[in-house]
């Protein structure tokens, strides 16, 4: 995509100097870049969210200088950026903390707390939780899907990603796209005897055989929602992508 | 909720999905919480999704998301009423009523509810039985104030 | 149906008729029925009053004027008999006879409804009170001359003669000007120069010249109702800031007005709304307003009941019909705000004293208050500052002083000082974001800069004052178990690291604190703040700091000694009975929900340690002094 030149922003990492798009996403500049910023609730496809607090740089703007998520600032004239300053790598590494106590089972946060050299957590355990409430999942679904089919329920310490009411949503069209996006893993798929489920949203859809090869290959419900939003006959995907 | 009522209150918000927390106010008002069907029927009448108006009802703690009790004790839990006794109160109304956590005994006669204020902070330990105050309250207090409803 | 008032000169002439079919000497009986009157019984007194003159035949000829928030809240219901302005108190029901057959008359005095201090002194009027002596009534003066339900009150005053005035003579730059010279602050805690946020405003690019005017009324401080007195008492006066707002930010564009208002404030919704309606009929909203070519009207939405949305733009994401989660302000909500337009937000507050410094001057504005901000915004903290006086002091309500008053000068001269003849222990001021002040701070004379800098905040004004038997890490608990609940559940650090914080005060209020938890309780909470998006992150562990800073030793107490010093924290302290005191009246027995307390009359009870849990019940109902917290 071209990009216009009024768009266009100078700005420094580190010192050095580059040009970037006005108002873009300073994390998705830093990994164009070649930077390595940690983050669990950031995608590029979708809109940034600032809830993992794991994408901390130090900012400078004019006179101020402060600690800011990198993922939800604008990439903006004349801005400075620091990456692992003291500040940010102390900070990041309580953060890690707090991620492992709200979400122990989550194997990708204790990946990530050991390259920081965190291997334990002084706080309280959320025993059996993987969950990390990013969000990442629902703004696929909605951004992406256009399904809108799950979200937060609630706030502060209540808060949790949920289908409404905890049931099953007929908006679910069972792609399973939150599953493949979360970042620790801890939606669940299941594919038995030709159904999908995914429990945590308490949605079981029977899943279409491909016509060639007679395996099932996705959810009939997903298929027919899919051959609706693009106009074309159902029998459309009656084959499976391998064999089409 | 009556389906004519329920398009009324629509139509008073001109189908704005903006007013959304407006029209579930007002359906709280009228049937004492958030049914599920109602909720149903405002994503589809605002042409939102469920889970939008799902979140956005269990944000805000004034919904219900369950039927209330017959009768609504609130017990303002606001720092004034807090360093003069609130939390004594609660535990208070919670032992004599048998209240569970949701805060509605199993015989939908009271539900207990706290709010972080209620701007009468002079006053406090306030409580509020059924939209009336009482100021000042102990938990001896109590007592009398929630008599007639035990007796219900 | 009453015609609108089209033109300024109308309005003087609407103004001048008002003020001569009032008769200055006509007898007016003033009933405070704000919230907290109400919740004394104003009601029913104005009922009694009401039907005591119909019974004496005396309902023509005098008024009962049901008001706003007088402020005395702890002597309520209040009764103010014009024009000699004499204040009755606790006035009850059963009062409104009497008050009828011998308080009318010419120098008739009730004296058993006199104030009375603490020395037995009475005081007749209402400005002799030493509650009200050492205050300075300027966004209050109006709240008991005034029924908040008729505009005709509000004009009768002199209202809208601001709006008349900036209409009529001034330039829009010129009115943001006035405002930022003045050095009027945000009253909603964060003490930003309004009249720079009104220029920046102005300033911002709007394709189609809309621009937002909100009022945030989402008072959700928890021990601060000033801004709910105001709407209850003198609402126009806020609606009167607002079109003088619009006019200066947005005009000749399209401002838009709402007001985001409590939805727990039912009495303050109902008098903002008749406020509205009645401004809409005269014409003072709606297209044209005084023939100056603005049109401007204002919409009420109705909170939720999301401390959050407070902070500006989870409010603007609740008005558009969104949970109420904060964004991050790297572009500011002055330029891309409310459906991203510019958008300017104050608080009620500072709205209500915009008129106030249009009407009397920049000059003698800028004479009330601390500093100088004449060529510097920030330079100081100008005008009065209502605070709500709540907690452990003799005299609570609300308390309007001009900024730069001392602690002591508030809770002692106006508050009457500690009740019980206790000790004091801290004030806290500024809400959850706010701090507990120590003894030794007393003197500190109250203002934006001068709070902050203590490690407290001014907030909205919320001041609780705590005695001995407060214990600071309980307040503390309190504070973050708030904040926790409250908070958006967004940022990792907010949600999570309140979740901790909160975890480990309980475990040292439960008695099983360790060594070691005051430096993690530091640490997570600097966490807190440097890792957090919104203010409420970024500002909610300084109940924590603040009683860390200066009660630390009760920390180490709970945690070393397993010692509450104050009796509060459950996991530390023991009932016992009293031998000497308790005469066997088996009151506390009977109450005792866990049958902790056996005894027969007349001997002395006994109570068993084993069942006790400690819920105070015994305490509360003994009136014998026999039962021992420690």
């Amino acid at each position: 995509m071209a990009v216009q030149d009024e768009q266009k922003v100078s700005f420094q990492i580190e010192g050095r100097s580059y040009q970037g798009i006005r108002e873009e996403s300073l994390l998705g500049a830093l990994r164009r870049y070649g930077y390595e910023v940690p983050s669990l609730c950031y995608h590029e496809a979708v809109s940034p969210y600032g809830a993992c607090r794991l994408c901390l740089v130090e900012v400078q703007k004019g006179k101020r200088r402060k600690l800011t998520t990198s993922c939800n600032y604008p990439v903006l004239e004349g801005i400075e950026v620091f990456l692992d300053t003291e500040k940010v790598v102390s900070t990041r590494k309580m953060v890690l903390q707090l991620l492992l106590a709200q979400a122990p089972e989550a194997r990708s946060v204790r990946e990530l707390a050991e390259e920081y050299g965190v291997t334990d957590t002084p706080f309280k355990k959320d025993e059996g939780n993987a969950c990390i409430s990013c969000g990442l999942c629902a703004r696929v679904c909605k951004e992406i899907v256009g399904a809108d089919a799950i979200g937060f329920a609630g706030r502060g310490l209540g808060k949790r990603m949920v289908s409404p009411y905890d049931e099953t949503n007929q908006a679910c069209i069972g792609c399973a796209a939150c599953v493949v996006v979360c970042p620790t893993d801890c939606i669940g798929l299941k594919e038995e005897n030709g159904i999908r489920s995914i429990e945590r949203w308490h949605r079981d859809l029977p899943m279409k055989n491909c016509k060639v090869c007679e395996r099932p290959f996705a959810p009939t419900f997903q298929l027919n929602h899919f051959a609706d939003q693009i106009g074309v006959e159902k029998s459309h995907f009656d084959t499976c992508p391998n064999c089409r | 909720m009556d389906s004519q009522k329920l398009e009324t209150i629509l139509d008073k918000h001109d189908r704005q999905p903006a007013a959304l927390l407006a029209i579930l106010q007002d359906i709280q008002e009228e049937e004492n919480y958030l049914p599920k069907e109602d909720v149903q029927q405002v994503a589809k009448a605002l042409s939102i999704s469920l889970a939008r108006v799902y979140s956005l009802a269990t944000f805000f703690s004034s919904f219900s998301l369950e039927p209330r009790g017959k009768h609504i004790c609130t017990v303002c839990m606001g720092t004034a009423c807090h360093v003069r006794g609130a939390p004594k109160l609660v535990d208070h109304i919670r032992r004599e009523f048998d209240v569970p956590e949701t805060g509605t005994t199993k015989d939908l006669n009271l539900t207990l509810e706290t709010v972080n204020c209620v701007g009468a902070c002079a006053l406090g330990p306030l409580l509020i039985l059924d939209q009336e105050y009482h100021s000042n309250m102990t938990p001896a207090k109590l007592d009398r104030v929630l008599k007639p409803i035990k007796q219900d | 149906m009453t015609t609108p008032i089209k033109t300024a000169v109308e309005l003087s002439a609407c103004r001048e008729k008002l003020q001569a079919e009032r008769d200055p000497q006509r007898k007016v009986i003033s009933i405070c029925a704000g919230t907290g009157c109400r919740a004394s019984g104003a009601i029913k007194l104005g009922d009694a009053l009401r039907g005591a003159l119909t019974e004496k035949g005396l309902d023509q000829q005098v008024q009962i004027r049901p008001t706003g928030c007088q402020g005395f809240c702890e002597c309520g219901p209040l009764v103010v008999m014009h024009p000699d302005q004499t204040l009755y108190q606790k006035v009850k029901a059963e009062d409104a006879t009497e008050i009828v057959e011998q308080g009318l008359g010419e120098g008739q005095v009730i004296d058993r409804l006199l104030y009375q201090d603490a020395e037995g002194k009475s005081y007749r009027k209402e400005s002799e009170v030493p509650f009200y002596r050492h205050q300075k009534h300027l966004l209050l003066a109006n709240n008991s001359k005034i029924d908040p339900t008729l505009i005709d009150d509000y004009l009768a005053v002199g209202g809208y003669g601001a709006l008349a005035q900036v209409l009529a003579e001034m330039q829009p730059e010129q009115v943001c000007a006035t405002i930022k010279a003045a050095g009027l602050r945000g009253r909603g805690g964060g003490g930003f120069p309004a009249g720079v946020k009104w220029e920046t405003c102005r300033a911002a690019p709007s394709a189609d010249g809309v621009r937002y005017i909100i009022c945030n009324a989402d008072e959700g401080d928890p021990g601060a109702f000033m801004d709910s007195a105001l709407m209850e008492g003198n609402p126009h006066s806020v609606i009167e800031g607002m079109i003088i707002g619009a006019f200066a930010i947005a005009h000749p564009g399209q401002p838009i007005g709402y007001v985001y208002i409590r939805n727990e404030y039912p009495l303050a919704v109902e008098r903002l709304r008749i406020a509205i309606d009645q401004a809409r009929e005269r014409g003072l909203l709606g297209k044209n307003i005084l023939g100056s070519g603005m049109d401007f009207d204002i919409q009420i939405n109705k909170g939720g009941g999301a401390f959050v949305c407070g902070e500006s733009t989870a409010l603007m994401a609740s008005i558009e019909g969104f949970v109420g989660e904060p964004r991050a302000k790297h572009i500011h909500t002055v330029e891309a705000g409310l459906y991203d337009k510019p958008t300017n937000l104050n608080n009620v507050e500072t709205w209500a004293n915009v008129p106030l410094i249009i009407n009397r001057g920049v000059e003698w504005y800028t004479d009330i208050g601390t500093g100088d901000v004449s060529d510097n915004p920030w330079g100081g903290s100008k005008g009065t500052k209502i605070f709500a006086l709540v907690g452990k002091v003799n005299n609570t309500g609300l308390v309007e002083v001009p900024m730069g008053t001392s602690l002591r000068q508030i809770i002692y001269d106006i508050g009457g000082g500690i009740n019980g003849g206790k000790k004091f222990k801290a004030v806290q001021t500024g809400g959850p974001s706010g701090g507990c002040l120590p003894e030794s701070l007393l003197d500190l004379k109250v203002d934006f800069d001068q709070l902050t800098e203590a490690g407290s905040m001014m907030g909205s004004g919320g001041m609780i004052v705590m005695d001995e038997s407060t214990c600071m890490v309980d307040v503390a608990r309190y504070f973050i178990k708030f904040l926790a609940e409250e908070s958006c559940g967004k940022c990792v650090t907010c949600r999570e690291g309140l979740r901790q914080l909160s975890a480990i005060i309980d475990r040292i209020c439960a008695g099983k604190g360790q060594e070691g938890d005051i430096e993690l309780l530091e640490e997570l909470s600097t966490v807190v703040m440097d890792g957090s998006l919104c203010a409420l992150g970024q500002t909610a562990p300084n109940p924590l700091l603040s009683t860390l800073r200066y009660f630390r030793e009760e920390y180490e107490e709970h945690i070393r000694d397993k010692k509450c010093r104050a009796a509060v924290c459950q996991g530390l302290i023991t009932y016992s009975i009293v031998a000497e005191n308790c005469n066997g009246c088996m009151i506390c027995a009977k109450k005792c929900p866990e049958k902790a307390i056996t005894g027969i009359k007349k001997e002395v009870h006994v109570l068993e340690q084993a069942k006790c849990i400690r819920c105070g019940i015994c305490l509360d109902v003994c009136k014998f002094d026999a039962v021992l917290v420690e």
